[in-house]
């Protein structure tokens, strides 16, 4: 009983029929709600009294950075729950959210670097939080170029699987001894996102970016997933119809 | 002789295991030989690149000493799960009574055995070439020593993963790197830490540490992958 | 030469459907293996014949319908069947820097018991050379040595075990086959060639084919 909805969102058809209706409005919330923050942040929030405006590029960096980490557990507990109970649905929400994260991961380096520019003097500094983000990133290339080594996709997928756990063991271990060695080599600079003394004025447009970064990021995985879906069950006969464009009968 | 005590087919215990594998390892002695050749080619190479300057040296040689030793790990262990995939036999540990862990376990323990323990014995020898103070030399040596072990461990996951596809070294590169990144940081840190003078006991228990977790969890992952990449 | 205990033991499959890489091979596909039988699985290549001896032993998994060892469904019972099974597969699980004499030894023989069962193999003299210097067919006898052992588990699962042996080879494993059946052993095996043995039953996987419309079941079929 308990166990019907779980069985239902196991299965491909269920998940494509019943999401579709969820993709509109997801995306009128994440553009919304970006466009928001952005005018917010970058228009309206006060200056920084240190950084000046450079600041501001933590209306992206924060959000970016915050899913770049959060999509690595996502992935990995899909992956998890695809190798416990067998869901092979859940295999493919993991695989639709590495290359997401990867991107997400790129554009907190990219805008960490664009900030570092004015504030430190150079694009590129070995900053404990940089350098997490670096191998964090190398963490996701990792599970992507393993997805796309196996010949058969059903291997990828636990591979891909037991991967992403042994890397989610690995972060905050990983994220500790960075921390301690950048405490060892250098004394305490700047940093990017001071969130002890964040004015409300300031507060508020990045919380509604991250909101919206949420969306986006929901957004996303279920259209990459939907094709994924469509991707693996297209010789079966009610993807067929699917591609044809034709209304589903209502169904498992 | 007529009741079943014992099947044939119980599987070989850890200890028979260990012995035929170390029997295996010694009879093909360039795996042996490789990783301790390529790190001394590698290491000969850096004052080639510097500059002999022994200031400069003596600063660079433990990052670079322990870099050469991961890397060497690593290539060695691409290979680690190889043979016994193409003839079959992993496919029967995977249907043998006893865990696979303890078989993984016992592939990973020679295989430190016959790369980890000698980069470690060797080190002190590279050492005095590129002039490290000589308040590293032990430290660099117990820190190889406790690391050497768990680059082992984890470079076992990536080999299990990998084992199944043809050109895996590269891949099983990018797997395994980052999940180095800890063993690397503390294992240069604590030489450092002796280099400056300081006591370096924390950041050679926090690799203690490291290897036991490793060696608690890396085979479980390990034996997972393998029954993964056995049905392929 | 001693032969396995007659342990009571069956294996019984009810309308099996296994599936590999989203495709289901075979559908609706009921036997029973009980002491003293041995089957035949044959069929065209790809027909499933691997995928099923490796989902009857527990090393794939995506399968619809009963397996059961003993009346107990595999989930539960797998450690005890493979308490019970010797497993020969494709690669025969013959380490090629080992002696004949050291991979016996691993699959737990005693020397005199290795050394007699190699000599039933035609692989006496060859017992200290490395297996890696032997031909593929004497490789392959170095595996099927392992039925010549006491103790030999009674059920076996054997992939193709008649590739690359002679004549000779043929008939002496058929011989070895009949004594284990006649012990009370089991035996399940694949093969192209037809076998001389009076208890030997025949399934052909491809009368089982599943039409091509449905065979797709795509990534889900566990829950559907």
């Amino acid at each position: 009983m308990a166990w019907q909805w779980f069985h239902r969102l196991g299965s491909p058809r269920w998940f494509y029929q019943n999401t579709g209706a969820w993709l509109p409005w997801l995306a009128l919330a994440s553009v919304l709600l970006l466009v928001l923050g952005a005018v917010w942040g970058l228009g309206f929030a006060p200056q920084d009294s240190k950084q000046g405006n450079s600041y501001r590029i933590i209306y992206i960096h924060v959000p970016a950075a915050f899913l770049a980490l959060a999509g690595y557990y996502i992935m990995a507990i899909s992956g998890a729950i695809g190798l416990i109970w067998k869901m092979k649905l859940s295999y493919l929400v993991m695989r639709a959210a590495a290359p997401i994260g990867a991107v997400l991961t790129f554009i907190s380096l990219l805008t960490g670097a664009v900030w570092g520019k004015p504030t430190w003097g150079t694009y590129w500094v070995w900053d404990a939080r940089i350098t997490s983000m670096l191998i964090l990133l190398f963490l996701y290339i990792g599970v992507i170029a393993l997805s796309r080594a196996f010949v058969r996709e059903q291997v990828a997928d636990k591979a891909c699987a037991v991967l992403a756990l042994v890397g989610t063991v690995n972060i905050p271990i990983i994220y500790k001894s960075v921390d301690w060695w950048f405490t060892l080599h250098q004394p305490a600079t700047i940093k990017l996102t001071e969130s002890s003394s964040i004015d409300a004025s300031m507060f508020y447009p990045l919380l509604t970016m991250i909101i919206g970064f949420y969306c986006f990021y929901a957004w996303t995985l279920l259209l990459h997933t939907r094709n994924l879906v469509l991707q693996r069950e297209w010789r079966t006969s009610w993807a067929q119809q699917a591609l044809r464009g034709e209304p589903l009968a209502a169904g498992k | 002789m007529s009741s079943v005590d014992r099947p044939a087919t119980a599987g070989p215990g850890f200890s028979a295991l260990l012995r035929v594998e170390l029997l295996l390892a010694l009879r093909r002695g360039a795996d042996i030989a490789n990783p301790l050749l390529f790190f001394v080619t590698v290491l000969a190479l850096l004052p080639l690149g510097v500059g002999p300057e022994p200031e400069l040296l003596a600063r660079m040689a433990p990052g670079m000493i322990w870099v050469v030793a991961l890397l060497a790990t690593m290539l060695s262990q691409e290979s680690l799960f190889r043979s016994d995939f193409e003839d079959g036999s992993l496919e029967q540990l995977t249907l043998s009574p006893q865990p696979l862990y303890f078989a993984v376990l016992a592939k990973v323990a020679v295989h430190w055995l016959v790369t980890g323990l000698p980069l470690a014995l060797l080190s002190p020898l590279l050492a005095l070439m590129l002039n490290l103070p000589a308040g590293g030399y032990l430290c660099l040596f117990v820190s190889l020593l406790l690391g050497s072990g768990c680059l082992s461990l984890i470079g076992a996951v990536g080999a299990a993963l990998t084992v199944s596809l043809r050109r895996a070294g590269l891949l099983m590169a990018l797997i395994v790197m980052p999940l180095y990144v800890p063993v690397l940081i503390f294992g240069t840190g604590a030489v450092q830490a002796a280099l400056d003078g300081y006591a370096y006991h924390v950041q050679l228990a926090v690799l203690a540490a490291l290897l036991a977790a490793a060696a608690a969890l890396a085979p479980l992952a390990a034996a997972g992958a393998i029954r993964i990449s056995t049905d392929s | 030469m001693s032969e396995p205990a007659t342990s009571r033991h069956r294996l019984s499959v009810r309308d099996l459907s296994c599936e590999r890489d989203g495709r289901r091979l075979f559908a609706g596909l009921s036997f029973e293996l009980g002491a003293g039988a041995a089957l035949q699985l044959e069929g065209a290549n790809g027909a499933g014949k691997t995928t099923l001896l490796r989902t009857l032993i527990g090393s794939a998994a995506d399968f619809a319908g009963e397996i059961l060892w003993n009346g107990e469904p595999l989930s539960r019972a797998l450690p005890a069947l493979r308490e019970s099974l010797l497993y020969i597969g494709h690669q025969a699980g013959v380490r090629r820097g080992l002696t004949p004499l050291e991979n016996l030894a691993w699959y737990g023989a005693a020397e005199d018991d290795a050394l007699w069962a190699l000599e039933q193999v035609d692989l006496f003299g060859f017992e200290d050379s490395l297996c890696q210097q032997l031909s593929a067919g004497q490789n392959r006898r170095v595996a099927l040595a392992r039925l010549y052992l006491p103790y030999a588990a009674p059920l076996w699962v054997l992939d193709e075990p008649l590739a690359a042996l002679d004549t000779a080879g043929v008939a002496a494993l058929e011989a070895r086959m009949a004594a284990h059946l006649d012990g009370g052993g089991s035996i399940l095996l694949t093969s192209h060639q037809p076998l001389a043995l009076a208890q030997l039953r025949r399934l052909n996987l491809s009368d089982h084919a599943v039409a091509p419309a449905d065979a797709w079941v795509g990534g889900a079929s566990v829950f559907s």
